[in-house]
């Protein structure tokens, strides 16, 4: 990674002191900005699990109709002779048509649990199904990124919350809603007077939570300057994805050293009255993503994002009786970006013959394109982060 | 500060939620003794339980059930669990037992499960609860039965020729022995002889003949026509269990650091008295190194103890306490719903910049010093689709608390507060506290409560 020269003085010259400055001082350390052709993962997260078959509409298949005579999806927008799209997603169809947006089908991992927690933590921390981590596949990105570092910003979060996916063993990103507001909390007289006369100890746990509490002011000014240091012109839409959005963009065109973006919309669990739901989030999604991906062309940035979505099951082939779907299994993951190597869809659509119990059969494993991702978007070690093995895709 | 003083403070927090407001003086004037006799007393047991009457029971998964049905289903289920969350809570901060209600917490976090069915939960609940200070042997046993245990882990599917290992497989690495001291065939062959655990309709253990397979196992060296029971009594005789239930329950007690020899010497008497945890319980608080410095005021308290810790300290009527599980939610400890079998992870898992700022600001917030920004993370499992999204979003409502800071200020008048709310205050510059709490006592309290120092016990 590039660091401005500038930014090298300070660092080194306050690295060889740190052992004799106060907190206040250290906390002053500026990190290395970003390469200007470093790589953005934007991670949008479909909490709750979306039915991918009502997303991507295999068109000539017998079986879904038959499956799901009440809410098949009949006025799909063609993407080939065989698919479609959900009407709702308009400008995913647009993209997908300019070749900036390629979708894996049938993505999932083995024994799938079918419980919206227990699943997406495994999505969350790469694990298999049986295995419990504590930590998140983007906060081991984070530790190997920000080894000693004093800006753990490479991975943000908008929410009030942070996700599993962004907690490190030694690093955890920053969740906020508003810059604004993290930064009017994190500035409060009371809280910063702590942090810098907190008095000398051996304990390592207070050491941690001074730690956390110092990096939480100095990290939260530092997003909050760099978030408005570019006003946007782009229009987006009043949502709250639409907001979302709209923060990341500002964070993205300015100098911040963030290269991983976490959203999420939901809740996509769609038991009842499904096509209702699923359109009315579709919608808020496609508009969003629409004002985004103009934001970004407009400057000059889209080849260097990356759009991922996920959700952390796909529902069952057949419908329910209530004009809705059960908790499934695999599900299709979107790629939006000006910079693919592969566009449109990168493999064959579910089959809807062989199912298991009335499930997809996943055949692409979830962290071989976290594997790719890491490897061939965020120029990382994806074997050291997840343990994958077992190779990776080709379409980034 | 004299040693008993800190001892006491120490042994309030471990062994229970810390002292209770009418408890300030007991830290002063009561020596260790004292205290740890009052810690072990023991009352009638008295079950937790929900009000909100049962409807009809409709399997939510049953295909017969119209869409109104579920959401009714799950309307009242959610009622259910809330009030076994709170009752639960209210025990925690108003109980005498402290210990029984600590060790219910720690069992709770051990023995985890995560089901929508209210009538199992509570079931669960109690048998930790009534248990908590009991034999091993007897909670393991009663645990394994439960319908809770039985449907979250799966045996219910769990039939002869079409085995379900998951049962099998944490008993042994979660909640007995530890990964390492069995193999894969020892869960093959012990999912094989649990086949036919399940349960009936209204929640009774049942032992379906029809389903369990008979034939011959061989299970940790051991050769025979074994039932569920011959299984968990084999796992019993393994030293590996005592080691493994001692480990956790000196690094949840004592230091999150283990310390091999002593948990060695523990473990063995703990075999030895046959699983008898109250009296390892009694041994740990009752020995000398307990109280050495470096296990006193070390470990980050997880979201209930801290909540609960400061209902028990500041007096309070909370008039919608069903709004509390939004702070449940945000801290990352949520009753009832632990994130997986293995239970919450501790520690500094607790803390990210998110929890550490909420954290520091609930004291405010409960004073109504402050308004409650943030909102939780939507929980599919719960809501089960049900609810609109509108409706999540407007979905917090404050729990109007209301503090008696009169009580507080009779409790705390004329001394210093940061030596009865706060463990271990070196590290905190008091000078910083007293500046921003304008000679108000309130004030005072407040600022102690929202420090780092205050999320240590």
């Amino acid at each position: 990674m590039l660091i401005k020269r500038r930014e090298f003085l300070k660092i080194s010259s306050l690295a060889t002191a740190s052992l004799f400055v106060p907190n206040f001082l250290q906390s002053m350390t500026l990190d290395n900005a970003l390469n200007p052709n470093q790589k953005i993962l934007i991670v949008l997260q479909f909490t709750g699990g979306n039915d991918g078959l009502n997303t991507i509409i295999p068109t000539k298949n017998d079986i879904y109709f038959k499956e799901r005579n009440n809410i098949a999806i009949n006025d799909s927008l063609a993407l080939n002779d065989e698919t479609g799209i959900n009407p709702a997603l308009p400008y995913f169809k647009e993209l997908f048509d300019s070749g900036e947006l390629s979708l894996m089908n049938n993505v999932g991992y083995p024994n799938p649990d079918k419980s919206h927690f227990r699943s997406m933590d495994i999505w969350h921390s790469a694990s298999k199904s049986d295995e419990f981590l504590e930590t998140g596949w983007l906060g081991r990105f984070l530790d190997e990124e920000c080894y000693k570092c004093e800006h753990p910003t490479q991975a943000l979060e908008v929410d009030d919350m942070l996700s599993l996916a962004l907690k490190g063993e030694n690093n955890k990103a920053f969740a906020f809603k508003d810059p604004k507001k993290l930064y009017q909390t994190s500035q409060e007289k009371y809280f910063k007077s702590l942090y810098n006369n907190e008095h000398h100890h051996d304990d390592e746990t207070v050491s941690y939570l001074y730690k956390t509490l110092g990096s939480t002011i100095n990290n939260a000014d530092y997003i909050f300057e760099k978030s408005k240091a570019k006003k946007s012109t782009q229009e987006y839409p009043n949502s709250k994805l639409g907001k979302d959005f709209k923060t990341v963009a500002s964070l993205i065109k300015s100098d911040i050293n963030t290269q991983v973006y976490y959203l999420s919309i939901g809740s996509f669990d769609t038991h009842v009255n499904q096509n209702e739901r699923q359109q009315k989030l579709f919608g808020e999604i496609n508009d969003a993503v629409k004002s985004f991906v103009a934001d970004m062309k407009a400057n000059g940035l889209f080849n260097d994002i990356l759009l991922m979505t996920f959700s952390e099951f796909g529902r069952r082939v057949a419908q329910n009786a209530s004009k809705g779907t059960d908790h499934g299994t695999a599900n299709q993951m979107f790629f939006i970006s000006g910079g693919l190597k592969k566009k449109g869809i990168l493999n064959a659509l579910p089959d809807l013959q062989n199912l298991n119990e009335g499930d997809l059969i996943y055949t692409e494993d979830f962290r071989k394109i976290y594997a790719t991702i890491l490897k061939n978007w965020l120029n990382a070690d994806s074997s050291k982060v997840l343990g994958w093995k077992n190779g990776i895709y080709d379409f980034i | 500060m004299a040693a008993s003083f800190i001892n006491n403070k120490h042994l309030l927090w471990r062994a229970g939620f810390g002292p209770g407001i009418e408890q300030v003086d007991d830290l002063k004037n009561k020596n260790i003794k004292t205290i740890l006799k009052e810690v072990f007393k023991e009352e009638s047991f008295s079950p937790i339980v929900y009000e909100t009457p049962d409807i009809e029971p409709i399997e939510y998964t049953d295909p017969k059930a119209t869409a109104e049905q579920k959401r009714e289903i799950q309307r009242v289920n959610q009622k259910q669990n809330n009030e076994l969350n709170l009752n639960f809570l209210q025990k925690m901060t108003a109980s005498k037992e402290q210990l029984r209600e600590k060790m219910a917490f720690f069992w709770h976090g051990h023995f985890a499960t995560r089901i929508n069915n209210p009538k199992f939960n509570q079931q669960l609940l109690n048998i930790m609860r009534e248990k908590s200070l009991g034999n091993f042997k007897d909670l393991l046993f009663e645990v394994s039965r439960s319908p809770a245990m039985l449907s979250f882990l799966n045996n219910q599917q769990n039939k002869k020729d079409h085995p379900n290992e998951n049962f099998a497989r944490e008993v042994m690495e979660l909640f007995t022995m530890g990964r390492g001291n069995y193999t894969e065939k020892d869960i093959r062959e012990a999912a094989r002889a649990f086949t036919g655990w399940g349960y009936d309709k209204e929640g009774n253990f049942n032992e379906r003949k029809k389903l369990h397979d008979t034939g011959t196992k061989t299970f940790l060296g051991k050769t025979g026509n074994f039932t569920g029971d011959d299984i968990l009594n084999i796992i019993l005789e393994q030293k590996s269990t005592a080691e493994f239930i001692t480990t956790k329950i000196y690094t949840f007690f004592v230091n999150e650091n283990p310390d091999s020899n002593r948990i060695e010497n523990l473990s063995q008497s703990f075999y030895q008295s046959g699983y008898d945890i109250k009296k390892l319980m009694n041994e740990i608080f009752s020995s000398s190194w307990f109280y050495d410095k470096k296990n006193i005021g070390n470990r980050i308290k997880s979201p209930t103890e801290l909540l609960v810790g400061m209902m028990r300290i500041l007096p309070m009527n909370i008039q919608n306490p069903e709004n509390i599980t939004v702070y449940q939610k945000l801290l990352g400890q949520m009753l009832l719903y632990p994130p997986n079998v293995a239970g919450w992870p501790n520690g500094k898992s607790w803390i990210d910049s998110s929890t550490l700022m909420l954290r520091l600001q609930i004291p405010q917030i409960w004073s109504g010093l402050r308004p409650m920004e943030y909102s939780a993370k939507e929980d599919d499992d719960m809501e089960m689709g049900m609810k609109s999204r509108e409706a999540l979003n407007k979905s917090f409502k404050n729990p109007n608390i209301i503090i008696d800071w009169t009580k507080v200020d009779q409790a705390l008048a004329q001394k210093k507060a940061e030596d009865y709310l706060i463990v271990n205050s070196e590290s905190l510059d008091m000078n910083i506290v007293n500046q921003f709490s304008d000679k108000s006592l309130k004030m005072n309290v407040i600022n102690l409560m929202s420090t780092p120092e205050y999320q240590l016990m």
